[in-house]
């Protein structure tokens, strides 16, 4: 057996906090060979990241990195001096950041950054460190490198972006590349591109890489080997296969079952089959015919009324129309700037459309007498953030009861009180929740308590946008369960907007695929997915990294 | 798969000495000491009527034979002055105690109207933006491209030549607080401008007019509470500057009536001696300026370091 590039041995961060101490990770250890990619799994606060921040000696006060021993090709590095630690640094392990935009310097071109690295740690003159700058971004799969070499961080997009920080990694010809979550920023297109290109690099070049993610998807197509991490500890250590087609612990079963897979089928989908009514359509209670969005931005006055070579409009939506039936749910796709989240502030009421008409149960909600009253009582959304949507000055109670309050559904607070409680048993919380405020709270369970205050109007349609993407799997997995059981006892209608494709697919009776604004494709769920017409769509579901493509 | 939230109620007490605040307080030296001595102060000025060795205000009880006494020290007429006595015969100590009285309350009543105007229109121009947030912003920023005292002058003198002579003297100390807290509402329209903007793009507010919640409510339910902090800040060192701008402008002579003296108008009195050897009757009320001032600011420098995430 080769000797592992790099050994650690009983790691251990604990932060001495106001509060007593806290351990972030506890006591885990693990080699890592040349070569190879290890992925790192696990939910947030699993200590995933805290590991790969304490090997490269960057754990500030108030940390504490307590180690045995971590070892890089044999030699011991975690009892360096700082001066010697810095060497060893984005020389011999460098790093990916989640955020391109945070890991490059704004003020300087790439080109300078990169001459800079490459100067710093190798033995170059400026023009072969210039020269070689342009070799990695071509690499990296950049165009044009001789150009681009001279733009800013600012001129490139998000994937771009990313693949520069890639070649800043490689830049000084590291032994090993500690990645965190170097794609969750990323669309799932530009995701499979920039894995493919750190892989390809890092097997040419044979350098190791930690790839620390929460998508267990992402791992399974990319590593060799995985740790599943929880609270601190490494929970089952193996290759990817094992572990994803067999594993062990509990734990480990529970986050692969929680996972949410582009080619399983809505289960709802499969007994509407079984019943043989998968044909059958209820009648619609939204209809979107149409609709568009744009927005002018142009810089002046003058230009915005007249026009001229400066005039610059954005069509964020253009030419939208779907329907939704009674009942069921609707999903919205598309990656980032696709217009899902402009289509949703324009049925919800935020943001006026700029052409086309929403009707709710034959009424126009822009338009028609009385518009505004019927939608506020009809209409419900649920956000992203589940931070950001509850006011944290407000305690939960009076969160859930304010749309009933707004409304004028009922003035009487004791009444009020008992369909708080009522609600919040509903979306499986203790009533006595109704008297803390949301900070007290964790994500999944302060999207139980907006999910509860979208219910308390008794709505029949609730939009949904990206309901879960900021939650972790086991708990996106419950919060899904809990929307279908809501869905059937009070027989609602969702719009759920996600740029999740195996979400959807799980949830929803019909798709809309959006792109650039434009609808793509749109039908059941179950003929889009199996039978993609439109070339996006085709890309897009064959760019999902899913646990069942093992590496 | 029902989850229990676990019961966990403090009393208010318990919860206030657990805060983060109160650790941060008790943590800094600077604000123990600074938070005594403005207690102190506070206290002292609040209760002048009731522990001030003499009433310097009432003429039967002066002798203006006991006219620059010096501190520590027995008069002609058998009183004993800690702090000396000013030129009438008057106990500078009590003097001080009614004087900062005075100063305290203009302060804090200017402070309080500057807060008022300047969080509401804050509210309003971050709120609602484009024209009147243009509108109110250029106005704030002509404003702070003077300095505060001359505003507060200028609008000392209009409010004179507008109120009848007989009623400037019931009306001096209204005009002093309105023209202070005039000159001091563009940093709070500033700062919650800023704060509503950032708060205004928030889910929660979006929730709000989903569910159609007039915009006046969630000005004053959603955000207003959620941009209270940086305001606290600013009050507690604009409190500061509102005592220091009424000092001064008493000591221009434009401020309070002879009748009731400021921390100012003593001043004003005191430097008329100071080189004659009085030293007492310009020392001890300008030291009773400089530690209030002093204190209440750093109590505020405390307060924002500790409402400050980035900083803990």
């Amino acid at each position: 057996m080769t000797e592992p590039l790099l050994s650690v041995k009983n790691l251990k961060v604990v932060f001495h906090l106001r509060r007593g101490d806290f351990t972030a990770v506890n006591g885990i250890s693990f080699d890592i060979m040349p070569g190879e990619v290890l992925g790192v799994v696990g939910e947030s606060g699993a200590g995933k990241s805290m590991t790969g921040t304490a090997i490269m000696g960057l754990i500030d006060r108030p940390g504490e990195v307590i180690v045995d021993e971590i070892r890089l090709k044999g030699e011991r590095i975690d009892n360096l001096p700082e001066e010697k630690m810095r060497h060893i640094r984005g020389r011999r392990i460098a790093m990916v950041m989640q955020d391109p935009l945070t890991s490059l310097n704004p003020l300087y071109t790439v080109g300078e950054q990169l001459v800079e690295t490459i100067r710093r740690h190798l033995p170059l003159s400026h023009d072969q460190a210039k020269k070689r700058a342009i070799e990695l971004l071509a690499d990296a799969g950049i165009p044009d490198p001789q150009s681009r070499i001279d733009s800013y961080p600012h001129q490139f997009s998000g994937g771009m972006r990313q693949r520069v920080v890639i070649s800043l990694a490689l830049a000084a010809e590291p032994e090993m590349i500690v990645a965190d979550e170097p794609t969750s920023a990323l669309d799932v297109s530009v995701q499979a591109q920039i894995m493919k290109v750190l892989k390809r690099l890092c097997a040419e070049r044979g350098v190791a890489v930690m790839l620390i993610t929460h998508d267990m998807g992402v791992i399974a197509e990319n590593a060799d080997r995985m740790i599943v991490m929880n609270k601190g500890e490494i929970v089952e250590t193996g290759s990817v296969g094992d572990i994803i087609n067999r594993p062990r612990e509990p734990y480990t079963k529970k986050l692969i079952e929680a996972i949410p897979s582009i080619k399983t089928q809505n289960p709802r989908y499969a007994a509407a089959v079984a019943r043989g009514e998968a044909e059958t359509t209820a009648e619609a209670l939204v209809e979107v015919k149409g609709l568009s969005k744009t927005f002018d931005l142009s810089p002046s006055l003058v230009s915005r009324l007249f026009g001229g070579k400066h005039r610059k409009l954005v069509h964020a939506v253009q030419d939208v129309s779907f329907a939704v039936e009674k009942g069921k749910t609707y999903g919205l796709v598309g990656e980032s700037g696709s217009g899902k989240s402009t289509c949703a502030r324009m049925l919800v009421g935020l943001l006026e459309p700029s052409a086309g008409e929403i009707r709710l149960e034959g009424t126009d909600i822009w338009r028609d007498r009385n518009a505004a009253a019927k939608r506020r009582s009809k209409i419900q959304m649920i956000f992203q953030d589940p931070y950001a949507s509850l006011n944290p000055r407000w305690r939960v109670g009076a969160i859930i009861a304010e749309p009933m309050r707004a409304l004028g559904i009922s003035t009487n607070s004791t009444e009020i009180a008992d369909r708080v409680a009522d609600l919040l048993e509903r979306v499986r919380l203790d009533p006595e929740a109704m008297r803390k405020f949301p900070h007290e709270f964790s994500g999944g369970q302060r999207q139980r308590i907006a999910i509860a205050r979208a219910l308390s109007s008794q709505p029949e349609f609730i939009i949904c946008d990206e309901p879960t993407s900021a939650l972790d799997v086991s708990v996106q997995a419950q919060v899904l369960e809990l929307m279908r059981r809501l869905q059937d006892e009070f027989g609602l209608t969702y719009l759920l907007i996600s740029h999740n494709l195996a979400v959807i697919r799980q949830m929803a009776d019909s798709v809309g695929v959006l792109h650039n604004g434009v609808m793509v494709e749109n039908g059941p769920v179950e003929q889009i997915f199996a039978n993609p017409q439109a070339d996006y769509t085709r890309m897009l579901l064959d760019a999902v990294p899913d646990i069942s493509n093992v590496a | 798969m029902s989850e229990i939230v676990p019961l966990a109620r403090k009393s208010r007490f318990a919860r206030i000495i657990d805060s983060d605040i109160f650790y941060s307080y008790r943590r800094s030296p600077v604000a123990i000491l600074a938070s005594i001595v403005a207690a102190i102060l506070i206290l002292a000025a609040v209760l002048a009527p009731w522990i001030s060795p003499y009433d310097p205000f009432n003429p039967r009880t002066l002798n203006l034979m006991d006219g620059f006494t010096k501190p520590m020290s027995e008069s002609f007429a058998g009183n004993f002055f800690v702090m000396g006595a000013d030129n009438q015969g008057r106990d500078v100590l009590s003097t001080i105690l009614h004087g900062s009285r005075v100063s305290l309350f203009v302060g804090l009543s200017a402070t309080l109207f500057a807060m008022t105007l300047g969080v509401g229109l804050g509210l309003v121009a971050g709120f609602r933006g484009g024209l009147t947030d243009a509108v109110i912003m250029r106005i704030a920023d002509v404003q702070l491209s003077f300095p505060a005292i001359l505003i507060a002058l200028l609008i000392f003198g209009v409010a004179r030549g507008l109120i009848p002579p007989s009623q400037q003297e019931n009306t001096a100390l209204m005009v002093l607080i309105l023209a202070i807290g005039l000159s001091n509402w563009a940093q709070f329209a500033r700062t919650v401008r800023g704060a509503t903007m950032v708060e205004r793009q928030k889910d929660y507010v979006s929730a709000a007019r989903i569910m159609g919640v007039n915009p006046v409510l969630i000005l004053i339910k959603h955000i207003l509470p959620n941009v209270v902090g940086p305001v606290l800040v600013i009050a507690t060192i604009g409190l500061a500057l509102a005592i220091i701008e009424e000092a001064t402008l008493s000591y221009l002579g434009v401020g309070v009536p002879p009748t009731q003296p400021s921390l100012g108008t003593l001043i004003r009195i005191g430097q008329q001696y100071l080189f004659s050897g009085e030293w007492w009757i310009l020392f001890f009320p300008a030291m009773t300026l400089i530690l209030l001032a002093l204190s209440v600011n750093l109590l505020g420098d405390w307060l924002r370091d500790a409402l400050n995430p980035k900083l803990r």
